[in-house]
């Protein structure tokens, strides 16, 4: 009891432990360190379009190199539906969400393998750099956001019937939902691939079958109705449907779906800081 | 009591020798295992003693066990210890790198630590955005840098290139500035290591310099790991010195920097019987070293005085016919690390070329050249215009004393790392 009282005489700014606590996941150190996040992003962007001649246009022309090649494999040869829209919009939809997921997910999953030298050498939390990642993907999916909602009013003002309404204003949901998923995700993997390397090779190939689990490349309505429910089951689903039915008007929308998948995805964004937490602390050892 | 700033409890660290793959989810699964039913780590057991020279037989290893001590509040506490001693270790856990396994530590205020300058650097990044990277991944905040800029570039003099990526800048530049940043950091504790040993003589002065202001003038509490014994003594106020993962000497520095030098003589002699213990020192495809051998008056040892020549006896073999192979060492003075002399055995005759066959090549250190004292003689071979063949691999440790030589009359001890015998002619002018 004595000993228990003089240590808290002494207050201890800190205390370096083999363990940590399950859920002390130390956010307010995190957001001592918030500068450091937005220096991430900041190195992020500045470092990829240094030495480049097109620059920033490299964001446009990224997504919209992938939604012709797409418009000319699957809606030209493979000739699958786009439930009567726009090849263009209808890709360039998908193109853009899905890029967004699959960038940030890429990036955290291999995040203790990318920085393995640096953060054996410094301590920051290591939760930064996810965060980091998710917050440059999001300024990048901004942009390409920006691309889809000028090419969206050019087909509008053509006159095109397309039906727009009132859930757009879900957009920054949709958003964050995505972002917190592929960020959740990520940590997971991240997590797993420090000591078993196993998972990164698998980790490319996994995330191009999600895509095919997703409706990106084709309309949820072209599915037969007895498998819907396998492509119901992946949280991405309700979202790219949503942001479909909101702007152009065609596809699925229910609540139930949407509040499924924002529920799936708080389970993994609180799974993934557990794991990534306990991990960052040792991973120095094993990676 | 309260003006400890760290109080290490009972640290140790447990590490997994060899490759880390096959066997490993078993073993992680016995572990976990052992924790659900709340049992000890069944591996914690079987860890031995870090002694990286004896081959143990199991691949647990303790790089640090049983580490306590306590650092005041300005203190400036030197850790000293061989290669491979825990030094590393040791700083890594303080500095939240990685985690002990058993103990515990407790801290009061913001630790820094610079284990490598330059961490974070982005090569295409200006050396502007560099210096705000770096100083919040060292934990500034952007204000706080901003605020101390000026002073940084300054510290670095990079002035003309601050809006230049930095993979345009010379290494000195480029670590100049990386040690500026890491120079104007304000916390309450700061952990350093080696860092000091780069740039030139003058940058490594400024550093110096700097190091003395932070801890002496700004009553900061510091934490500086080395090798250089000269920095050791002029910086810190208390040493710590770690032998095979534990504390083998924890008090006054003078007293710590005498018990390593004493140590590593004592271990010298050990190294030059296990070196003649083993069949061949060094193999290479064209060369074998089969034994050095030193010699003082057909005594081997590592032990001279001064005044009295040295032989150094190479013996080796070459396997194929190797034109202008060069056999050599060098002498490095142990306290102040400075490399007194290289020679190599074609320095006064043309290199002939080997044929193969087993070879003898002896030097002869002369007498009083070398001041009383523990130098390295570190082994160079290679071969001209091809490459080395050694890397720093071997060097054996000596030790020389003046009994008789000269000077030896005088209780003075002589500054410099050489005493040679000068001629002096004296006369009276009538």
């Amino acid at each position: 009891m004595s000993v228990h009282t003089e240590e808290q005489n002494e207050n201890w700014s800190e205390i370096i432990e083999p363990k940590t606590r399950l859920l002390d996941l130390r956010l307010r150190e995190l957001w001592r360190y918030r500068d450091l996040v937005l220096m991430f992003v900041r190195r992020d962007f500045v470092a990829n379009y240094k030495q480049t001649i097109l620059g920033p246009i490299w964001f446009f022309l990224q997504p919209l190199l992938t939604t012709i090649t797409y418009i000319f494999i699957f809606g030209r040869m493979a000739g699958l539906s786009t439930d009567g829209l726009p090849m263009l919009l209808f890709y360039l939809s998908g193109v853009t969400i899905w890029n967004y997921f699959a960038e940030t997910l890429n990036k955290t999953a291999t995040v203790f393998k990318d920085n393995a030298q640096m953060f054996g050498k410094v301590y920051f939390p290591r939760l930064t750099m996810p965060f980091s990642i998710v917050l440059s993907n999001l300024v990048r999916f901004a942009i390409q956001f920006l691309l889809f909602l000028i090419i969206w009013v050019w087909y509008l003002a053509k006159g095109h019937n397309l039906q727009p309404n009132f859930l757009i204003a879900l957009t920054p949901v949709l958003v964050l939902l995505m972002g917190l998923q592929a960020l959740g995700t990520g940590m997971i993997i991240s997590a797993l691939t420090t000591k078993y390397k196993d998972l990164i090779f698998l980790l490319t190939f996994g995330v191009q079958l999600l895509m095919f689990a997703t409706p990106v490349i084709y309309p949820m309505s072209s599915i037969p109705e007895q498998y819907q429910w396998v492509i119901q089951a992946n949280p991405m689903s309700a979202i790219v449907e949503t942001f479909r039915y909101s702007y152009l008007g065609s596809g699925t929308f229910s609540w139930l779906q949407l509040g499924y998948s924002a529920g799936v995805t708080l389970v993994i964004l609180i799974l993934g800081t557990i794991i990534f937490n306990r991990v960052e602390k040792s991973f120095t050892d094993t990676v | 009591m309260s003006d400890i700033v760290i109080k290490a409890e009972n640290i140790g660290k447990l590490y997994k020798l060899g490759e880390i793959g096959t066997g490993t989810i078993s073993h992680d699964l016995n572990r976990w295992w052992a924790r659900v039913r709340g049992k000890e780590d069944p591996f914690t057991k079987i860890g031995q003693a870090n002694d990286r020279t004896v081959k143990g037989d199991n691949d647990w290893v303790w790089a640090l066990q049983d580490i306590n001590f306590e650092v005041k509040q300005g203190e400036v506490l030197g850790i000293i210890g061989r290669n491979g001693a825990g030094k590393s270790t040791l700083l890594k856990i303080l500095s939240k790198v990685t985690t002990p396994s058993t103990g515990r530590i407790k801290v009061k205020g913001r630790i820094a630590s610079l284990l490598e300058v330059g961490t974070g650097f982005h090569p295409e990044l200006t050396g502007r955005e560099n210096i705000f990277l770096n100083g919040a991944i060292l934990g500034m905040t952007k204000a706080e840098i901003k605020s101390k800029f000026d002073e940084i570039v300054d510290f670095a003099g990079v002035e003309r290139y601050i809006d230049t990526p930095v993979k345009r800048y010379s290494s000195g530049m480029y670590v100049r500035l990386a040690f500026a940043v890491a120079a104007f950091l304000e916390p309450e504790i700061l952990i350093i290591d080696e860092v000091l040993a780069v740039g030139d003589i003058e940058f490594q002065n400024k550093c110096m310099g700097r190091m003395k202001d932070v801890s002496i003038n700004d009553g900061r509490t510091v934490l500086f790991v080395s090798h250089n014994m000269a920095a050791i003594s002029n910086l810190c106020n208390s040493l710590c010195l770690l032998d095979r993962g534990g504390i083998e000497y924890l008090g006054d520095v003078e007293e710590g920097v005498n018990r390593y030098m004493q140590y590593s003589k004592t271990k010298g002699v050990e190294i030059i019987n296990r070196i003649a213990a083993q069949n061949s020192l060094l193999k290479h495809e064209l060369f074998e070293l089969i034994s050095i051998r030193l010699l003082q008056d057909d005594q081997e040892g590592v032990e001279f005085v001064t005044n009295r020549d040295v032989k150094i006896k190479f013996l080796y073999r070459v396997e194929k016919t190797i034109i202008g192979l060069r056999i050599g060492f060098d002498i490095v003075e142990l306290k102040s690390g400075i490399t007194v002399f290289r020679s190599f055995h074609d320095d006064r005759k043309e290199s002939k070329t080997h044929e193969s066959g087993e070879f003898e090549n002896t030097a002869t250190l002369p007498a009083n050249l070398l001041i009383s004292g523990s130098y390295n003689l570190k082994i160079v071979i290679g071969i001209h215009n091809v490459g080395w063949i050694t890397n720093d691999e071997i060097s054996i440790l000596i030790q020389t004393h003046n009994t008789t030589g000269i000077n030896s009359q005088y209780a003075d001890n002589r500054p410099g790392v050489i005493l040679p015998a000068i001629d002096w002619v004296s006369k009276k002018n009538n």
